[in-house]
């Protein structure tokens, strides 16, 4: 959309956000729009990829989802349950099953405890079982995040490769037996061959715990790898959503068609298009570009996409666009019903 | 990056270099590294980050280094500028730019073909730029210190190099502060100054790791532009193999401080030797595969500077390991398409090798394949 709209949510949803909007407040009075009208939702046992280049709001759209950072605005229902409105008590009764596994895995151990207390902690602080039980919970998320827990315990952070950290990270959000885990850019900061294995392993793990995943991350293939569904980002906006193999086999948003293009391909003898952006900044969070967001980067932009922004709409099963020209067949976008993700 | 065949080119590549300048070193390649050690000294002894490396370099050429982190890459980088720093370290072997031998160069030596022969764009630009003066005057003062420029002369040609690298409103960016350019205009911002006076060579370490893709892309064609413009050679660092993929003439594979495999980007990608390039290459996600394929991830992890195995560095990792892999070190061999080599006593697709083309036969034996752009 770099637009707006709710074309594309369904019913029954195990995660539903609608409308999220997340500002920060910014020198001389001034908003930083970090996330402003998205909407998405995730299904039980479903995983959905969010991407967009840094700064479009990815984190922060976790960490609203999350309830760590209030939304400005916006729902957020997660198993029914409306989250922006619960406080205290009744927010962390629902904690323990909506978990994230943060940005930077080394940053986020603490490096003056030990692995074991780490892990542990959320057990503690949630009393789930006795002492012994707990160990034995702490000691089986470690074995199946493929760690030895025995050595593993009583080491701290600095003794374990950024690849061991993002193991202890997810561990530790496996240990309540989460619903929902939200896992932002889990692989980005690995060399890839780590990569594959934490890939590997959050699937494992995902069949394994029976979880539902969000999974953010700036890298295309690697989302693709992980996702049934993915919903790309701009500055703060959704582009489009829609299944995996058709986002990248028919994008229908001129900036999707611009990461896709720009994805290195490790074969010589691919041949690589010109990225179709305009040349330019991205344009700043505080003064977003009226209309369509991506307009000052977009080819193919017109003067309406300046005028009015464009709604979510399907153009095929389950696939939406937030663009007035998408990259697309236009017969084939205009013989769709506009009305067909609201019923399923 | 171009597709002319590998083994035809440096005959005319060296022969452009002479007409154009006469100095001592140019009837040979551009750069020769030969056996190339570094090493941190400390009381467990001397943990060797660029462990016998080798290879050549010819005017006008991309070579992509491709490894994982700790692999050596940056050292290596570092080596070949001198650019390492003072304390603790070990190192040998030879660096040899244009007949000249860096590795014996003193630092005022050096500070002379910095810049101006060789230069280096680094991982983060802000790392390499002076947050306190303006960007225009940060290319300029290279241009003066090098090229004795008037000042308004040098203000054009600032300019006029920022223009080069795609910024927009450059007489207005060049009044600007690092930190009021976004991270792609930075780099393009340190791209320019490691441009300005011309070099023959320029190192770019993880030019465009801390960018957006779309940046990225742009930065890497940029840099491929000037280069093939300039007739600059160039030495391309990396962890994603996806960026030297179509921009590199010649690959060179590092782990654990060694070249494993090295060859003509083409032969390296489609047809690896090493079983670590191999699997690299095989545990890369692709967006032509559907979603939730599993990737063949390399178990284990690269091992510790002072605790590498005795035999084949890969080998307690390797699938196709054996009791010689444990024992032996391979050395760097050529096969049969020429220029191609690697650290491997069991190399992939061996017998269809030995049953290939009989005219060949005759390099693998010897082992002195034609090494027209990476030699040992
Ligand atoms: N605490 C904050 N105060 C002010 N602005 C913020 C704050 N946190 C984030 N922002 C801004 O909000 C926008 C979205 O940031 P966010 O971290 O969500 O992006 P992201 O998509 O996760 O990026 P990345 O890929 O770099 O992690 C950015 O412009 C960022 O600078
Ligand atoms: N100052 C230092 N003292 C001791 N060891 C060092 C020092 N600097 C680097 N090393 C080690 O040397 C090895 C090679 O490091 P180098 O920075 O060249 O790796 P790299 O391939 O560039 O990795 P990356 O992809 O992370 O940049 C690593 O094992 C690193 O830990
Ligand atoms: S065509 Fe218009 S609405 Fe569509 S992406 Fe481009 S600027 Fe936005
Ligand atoms: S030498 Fe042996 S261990 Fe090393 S890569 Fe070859 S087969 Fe594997
Ligand atoms: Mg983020
Ligand atoms: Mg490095």
């Amino acid at each position: 959309m770099a637009g707006s709209g709710t074309a594309h949510l369904r019913e029954d949803a195990l995660l539903r956000v609608q409308d999220l909007v997340v500002e920060f407040p910014s020198a001389g009075g001034r908003t930083v729009h970090a996330v402003s009208g998205v909407s998405f939702d995730v299904q039980e046992g479903e995983t959905l990829g969010i991407v967009g280049e840094s700064g479009c709001g990815k984190s922060t759209t976790g960490w609203a989802v999350m309830q760590l950072r209030r939304p400005t605005s916006g729902s957020v229902v997660f198993e029914g349950e409306e989250l922006t409105s619960l406080r205290g008590q009744d927010l962390r009764r629902v904690r323990p099953r909506l978990q994230m596994i943060f940005q930077d895995p080394v940053s986020s151990l603490n490096p003056r405890r030990r692995i074991g207390d780490i892990v542990v902690e959320a057990l503690r602080i949630w009393r789930r079982g006795n002492a012994a039980g707990q160990t034995e919970k702490v000691w089986e998320v470690l074995a199946a995040v493929g760690l030895d827990p025995d050595s593993v315990v009583s080491r701290r952070r600095h003794q374990f490769s950024g690849g061991q950290c993002q193991r202890i990270s997810i561990a530790r959000a496996l240990v309540l037996d989460p619903k929902l885990v939200i896992c932002d850019e889990p692989v980005s900061a690995l060399d890839v061959s780590v990569q594959a294995q934490i890939l590997n392993l959050l699937e494992d793990m995902k069949a394994r715990y029976r979880l539902t995943l969000v999974f953010i991350a700036h890298d295309l293939a690697v989302v693709k790898n992980i996702s049934d569904r993915v919903m790309v980002m701009y500055l703060g906006k959704v582009c489009e959503v829609g299944p995996a193999e058709a986002v990248y086999a028919r994008p229908a948003h001129h900036y999707t068609s611009a990461l896709l293009s720009a994805i290195p391909v490790a074969d010589p003898g691919h041949e690589r298009q010109p990225v179709p952006l305009v040349e330019g900044q991205l344009p700043s969070p505080i003064a977003p570009p009226s209309g369509c967001r991506f307009r000052t980067r977009c080819p193919a932009a017109q003067s309406r996409c300046s005028e009015e922004e464009p709604q979510v709409r399907e153009v095929s099963s389950g696939h939406f666009t937030a663009c007035h020209y998408p990259p697309i067949d236009p017969d084939v976008a205009a013989a769709v019903p506009q009305s067909a993700g609201k019923a399923r | 990056m171009r597709n002319t065949p590998v083994a035809a080119d440096p005959v005319s590549l060296t022969d452009d270099a002479a007409a154009d300048d006469s100095a001592p070193g140019d009837t040979g390649p551009l750069l020769q590294v030969d056996g190339l050690r570094t090493g941190f000294r400390s009381s467990e002894g001397t943990a060797w980050a660029v462990d016998d490396v080798s290879f050549q370099l010819e005017q006008g050429r991309t070579l992509g280094i491709v490894g994982e982190s700790g692999s050596g890459k940056t050292m290596l980088a570092r080596s070949i500028m001198g650019l390492l720093p003072r304390a603790n370290i070990e190192c040998s072997g030879q660096v040899l730019f244009r007949g000249l031998r860096l590795d014996q160069m003193q630092p005022s030596e050096l500070r002379r073909i910095w810049g101006t022969e060789m230069s280096m764009v680094f991982q983060d630009p802000m790392t390499s730029l002076n947050p306190v003066v303006r960007v225009g005057r940060q290319i300029t003062e290279v241009l003066r210190a090098h090229r004795r420029m008037t000042r308004s002369a040098a203000d054009d040609a600032a300019v006029e190099l920022m223009r080069s690298v795609r910024i927009p409103e450059p007489e207005r960016r060049a009044r600007e502060y690092p930190h009021q350019l976004s991270g792609g205009m930075r780099q393009r911002i340190g791209i320019a100054i490691a441009l300005a006076c011309g070099p023959r060579l320029l190192i770019a370490d993880e030019p465009t790791t801390a960018l957006d893709v779309t940046v990225q892309s742009q930065i890497l064609d940029l840099l491929q532009q000037q280069q093939s413009e300039r007739f600059m050679a160039m030495i391309l660092v990396t962890h994603d193999l996806g960026v030297v993929a179509g921009r590199a003439d010649d690959i060179a594979v590092m782990y654990a401080g060694q070249i494993v495999e090295q060859g003509p980007a083409r032969s390296v990608f489609r047809t690896p030797r090493m079983p670590y390039t191999d699997a690299l290459l095989r545990s890369i996600p692709r967006v032509d595969d559907p979603s939730h394929t599993r990737l063949a991830a390399i178990a284990g992890r690269p091992p510790a500077l002072l605790d590498r195995p005795p035999g084949c560095r890969f080998a307690p990792r390797c699938p196709s390991a054996q009791d010689r892999c444990r024992q032996d070190a391979p050395p760097l061999v050529g096969g049969v398409d020429p220029g191609h080599r690697y650290r491997c006593w069991f190399p992939l697709g061996a017998e269809a090798e030995q049953a290939g083309p009989p005219g060949n036969a005759h390099d693998t034996v010897s082992g002195r394949v034609p090494m027209p752009s990476a030699t040992t």
